[in-house]
This record gives C-alpha cells, structure tokens and sequence, in this order.
C-alpha cells in the first residue's frame, strides 16, 4: 500500500485517492500535420517500461484532483520523490547510481525517501 | 524418453516407484545453437518442443533465469477459452484450444485439461449487447458459444447468485462449454520433456544480460553463464520483455504490471464451472484440490515486483461476494503476484524485431495461458521460417505504427 505524499495538497493520503497515468514527461509532437505514423506511434504506445526508477503521472483522483508526478523504483516500489506538473525530477536512474557509489565511500545520499510503501 | 502408460505405472509400482526417469537432463550450454530462446516459461517450453517436433530444429536452447515454469505460467489461474471478438484472435486463441484438446496425448504428459465450460457474465443491458455480438462473432468462426439466460446459468452454476436482489443483478452471460482449466505446472513440464527428449537443451538459472548484434543481426546473447550463439533468437520472457528490448536497444509497447490471484482453503466440490465478470470484476473456479481459484485486477502502476496492492485483493473478494455470497465465510489461504506485459490493444505480439533475427513473443498480458501451445505452435513455425506464421502476422509490433490494432478489451478478461 502506497502513502503518496500530494504536492499540491502538501500532505501524505492513502493510494486508493490516487490513479496511476502512465509514463511522465512525454511531449505531444508539436507540430501534428508534419509528424509521420511512426513518430505519432511512438508517441502513443511506445513506452520504458525500466526495471529500476520511473518517473510517471499520477491524479490525485479522489483529491484535489490535480496531475502531478512521482519519481518510483519499480523493484522496491519505493517513491523516491513526488513533484509538481512542469517541474524535473531531482532523482533519476543516473543519480541514484551516483548516490549509491557515494553510500559506498561513506558519504550520505542526499535523495530523500518520501513515503516508502508498506 | 520414457513413456507413460497404465502398463508402464504397474511395472514401476514393482519397484516401489523409485526408478523414474527424470523428466529432463540438465545440460551444460554449448558454444553455439541454431536457436535460442529466452524465457523458460510455458510459451517458451512450446516453442522449443514445436519447434523439434514439427520442424526438425533440435539444436535448441532454452534460457531461463529462474526455473521452468516459475514466472506467469504459474502463477495464473488456468483459464482456457477461445471466445474472443475480432477475427485475428478468435484465429489464435482457436488454434490454441485445438491443440489443447489433443495436447495429453501429444505430450504423453496429463495436463489435466478439463473443459468444464465458461461464463462470462452481463450485468448491464451494454454488457448484453457486447455479448451478443461476441457470441455471433464467436459462432461465424466456427467457436462453440451460447447465450445464456439467467435461469440457464443457474442450472450450469447453482452457486451464483442469480437473483434479482443481488446489487448488480446477472442479466445473462455467455457460455462456452468447450473453454475451462488445465494444469499449468504440468503443461511446462510436459512440453519441457517433450522439448528434451528430442535433444533440447533446458539451461536454468541462467540469465540472459545482453545480446550481440554484429551489423544490425544478433549473433548470440551474454548471460551470467557465458557467451552463447545463436543467429536466431526468440524472446518469450512475459513482463520482463521491456528490459529484454532495451538490452536490444529499441523500446516496445508493452507495460509491465502486477497481477495477482489467490486461493482458499480446500472445499468440497462446489463449483462446476468457470464464472467470470469483467462488470464486478472478479473470476473463479475450483481446482481438484479443491481450493476456489481466485484471479484479482492489475495494479495500475508499473512493478516488478510480483506483488500488488491490498486493495486490489478486497475489491476482488468483494466481487467474489457479490457473486457468490455464500463464500463470505470462506478463508484465503494464499495470495501473490506475476508481472504481466500488457499492450495497448490487450492483444499480443508476435513479430520480428528492428534486430534481424531477434524474434519476440510477448504482449500476452493477463491472458495468455490459454495460448500456451497455439503460441509456441505458431512462433516456432516463425523462427524456422524468419517469417510470420499467417495466424501470428494480424500480431506484428508494426501495427502500433500503422494503427491496425486489435482492440480486445472487451474479450480479455481483466480490464487494463
Ligand atoms: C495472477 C495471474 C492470473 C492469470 N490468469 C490467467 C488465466 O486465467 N488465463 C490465461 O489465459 N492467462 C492468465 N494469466 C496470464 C498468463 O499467466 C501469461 O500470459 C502466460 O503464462 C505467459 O507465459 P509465458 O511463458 O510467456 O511467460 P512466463 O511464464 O512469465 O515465462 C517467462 C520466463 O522468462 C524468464 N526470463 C525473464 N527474463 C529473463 C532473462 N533475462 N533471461 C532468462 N530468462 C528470463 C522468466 O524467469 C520466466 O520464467 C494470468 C497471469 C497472472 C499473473
Ligand atoms: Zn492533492
């Protein structure tokens, strides 16, 4: 079970509030009469799909209703960090990477777990 | 091999059943194959095994990084039917339930397949109307279908609520009496002995990490065992087939997520059938053991991690109830999780790759049990031909670029 922490409403609520949306950060082509079938085709259904961190869209359905983003690892179902529409995630799979080859050497990761699934 | 028979049972029973041969050899990998596949779960299994029997290509390795049959194979809750909307899949999924209905003999190995009907249930005057028209489409290709009135399916399956105080009362549904259960374990292993017994190699516990690809054509895979080559290489490896393809570099469209199931205590025979409902959301049947089998929604979000959401385990009992409400009492006994790959379509795929000669068969979602042998059939005869079987063609990844979809919400069992 999920504790999703909601940067909009700014606090923690239960996963049954919330619906999964997909893949984040992927960008409609912009220009739609010039954009060939394969590129209108990855657009559409071509995803990641990673084993490790995925950043993805989520609605706060049964909230205050707002899309926003999750940073998640798909092994641990652990949420690494939670952001609003429009903003980057700070944790990706380079950076945790990164941060575990510093955990190694001593020095502390500086990704915050933000709600971790029970 | 060694063949089973009610002669072969006395004789052993001599010798206090101790001198058994094993099913399969455990093999060290050789250099190199004719073919590889990934993935030794039940689709795999098969293609090996058709692929020896039908096509004479013994010089076969199956890679698995677990062991055969652990992944979806066993892990799904049996269900075998053919009754599917569109053409293309009514073709596939028929061809499937074809071979099913020999496939004992076949393998000399029980299965344990047991045709003992499937219902899928209406509760609205949409889901009515879709019904309708699936039977009509079902019985134009040839599928066995009815459509069954609510006093007919109190006769099939006295347990169901069938009333009209129920809060979502059962307007009809339809009937498949060819469709039921079969043994999943044993239909990995009875293809994985048939496989070995014509001289291909099982490799278990080992794990494919990448391939090599020379100008754009594979010519083997790294695994944690070594290299080993190959210039045909199919990929059979169900919700793990994302990381596959970007191992090969190209993305698919499939997504992986956790699906998940559970059984109760052993009863009494109770049920005689396989009911389903996609309106409530919930599906069952009865093993021979006699555990009610109970198959759950996918969670939303992509995992990997063979466990889903509490949740999605209460609302299925709650469909269970609304169903069959004398089982409110019932205990659960187990509960876990496999990693589907579902497509946009809810259809599978079955097709070349942007790598010539890497093959991949995958996209079967939260249903491709029931595929089991058509797949292997009709993938095996692709790999020996490095072209699609014309049931598998309708399947090639290319229609996510043309939009030739198959849209198969309506028939597949789970909504996703
Ligand atoms: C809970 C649940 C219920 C279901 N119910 C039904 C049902 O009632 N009816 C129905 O028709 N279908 C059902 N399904 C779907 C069905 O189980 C699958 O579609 C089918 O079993 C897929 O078989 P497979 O052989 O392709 O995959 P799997 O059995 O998953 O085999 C894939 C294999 O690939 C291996 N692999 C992965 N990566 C690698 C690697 N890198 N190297 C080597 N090996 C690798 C895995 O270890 C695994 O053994 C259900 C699924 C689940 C999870
Ligand atoms: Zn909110």
């Amino acid at each position: 079970m999920f504790h999703i922490y909601c940067p909009y409403c700014a606090e923690y609520r239960e996963e049954e509030e919330f619906h999964p949306k997909g893949q984040a950060h992927i960008a409609r082509p912009a220009d739609p009469t010039a954009t060939s079938d394969d590129t209108w085709g990855e657009y559409l259904f071509f995803r990641d799909n990673p084993r490790g961190v995925h950043h993805e869209l989520w609605v706060h359905a049964v909230g205050c209703r707002k899309f926003f983003n999750i940073t998640r690892d798909t092994r641990s179902y652990a949420i690494l960090e939670t952001y609003r529409m429009g903003d980057q995630p700070s944790v990706t799979a380079e950076s945790m990477i990164l941060a575990e080859r510093d955990a190694e050497c001593g020095v502390t990761s500086t990704a915050t777990m933000q709600g971790v699934p029970s | 091999m060694q063949r089973y028979s009610g002669f072969s049972l006395v004789k052993h029973a001599l010798s206090h059943h101790e001198n058994w041969q094993r099913h399969w050899r455990n093999p060290t990998p050789k250099k190199e194959y004719d073919v590889i596949i990934v993935g030794g779960g039940g689709h795999g299994l098969a293609t090996a095994y058709y692929l020896a029997k039908q096509h004479g290509i013994t010089n076969v390795a199956v890679i698995e990084k677990g062991w055969l049959g652990g992944g979806n194979t066993a892990r799904n809750t049996t269900i075998v039917r053919s009754n599917y909307l569109w053409d293309e899949s009514a073709a596939l999924y028929e061809h499937s339930m074809k071979l099913w209905e020999g496939l004992s003999q076949d393998l000399n190995y029980n299965v344990m397949f047991s045709q003992r009907g499937v219902l899928n249930l209406g509760h609205t005057l949409q889901d009515m109307r879709d019904i309708q028209r699936r039977v009509h489409a079902n019985r134009l290709n040839g599928i066995d279908g009815e459509v069954v009135t609510p006093a007919q399916i109190k006769e099939i399956e006295p347990a169901l609520d069938t009333s009209e105080r129920a809060r979502y009362p059962i307007l009809g549904a339809s009937w498949q009496p060819r469709g039921g259960v079969a043994r999943h374990d044993a239909v990995a292993w009875g293809f994985a002995r048939g496989a070995d017994a014509r001289g291909v190699d099982l490799l278990q516990q080992t794990e494919v990490t990448g391939f090599k690809i020379l100008d754009g054509k594979v010519v083997g895979v790294h695994t944690n065992r070594g290299d080993i080559g190959a210039r045909t290489v199919g990929c059979v490896t169900a919700g793990n087939s994302g990381v596959l393809a970007k191992m090969a570099g190209f993305q698919l469209p499939v997504e992986s997520h956790p699906l998940q199931a559970l059984v109760s205590e052993p009863l009494k025979p109770i049920l005689n059938t396989v009911t389903m409902s996609n309106h409530v959301h919930g599906y069952i049947s009865q093993s021979d053991k006699g555990d009610l089998v109970i198959g759950a929604g996918i969670d939303g979000y992509l995992g990997y991690g063979q466990r889903g959401s509490f949740s999605v385990v209460e609302h299925t009992l709650q469909a269970i109830i609304e169903m069959f409400p004398m089982f409110s009492r019932v205990r659960m006994n187990r509960q876990w999780g496999g990693i589907v790959d579902t497509t946009p379509d809810a259809c599978p795929i079955i097709s070349k790759t942007p790598v010539q000669g890497l093959f991949f068969n995958c996209g079967w979602g939260t249903g491709g049990f029931k595929a089991t042998p058509g797949s292997g059939n009709v993938f095996a005869w692709t790999l020996a031909h490095g072209q699609a079987h014309p049931i598998a063609a309708p399947f090639s990844i290319d229609r996510f670029r043309t939009g030739a979809l198959i849209d198969e919400h309506g028939a597949a069992g789970v909504a996703h």
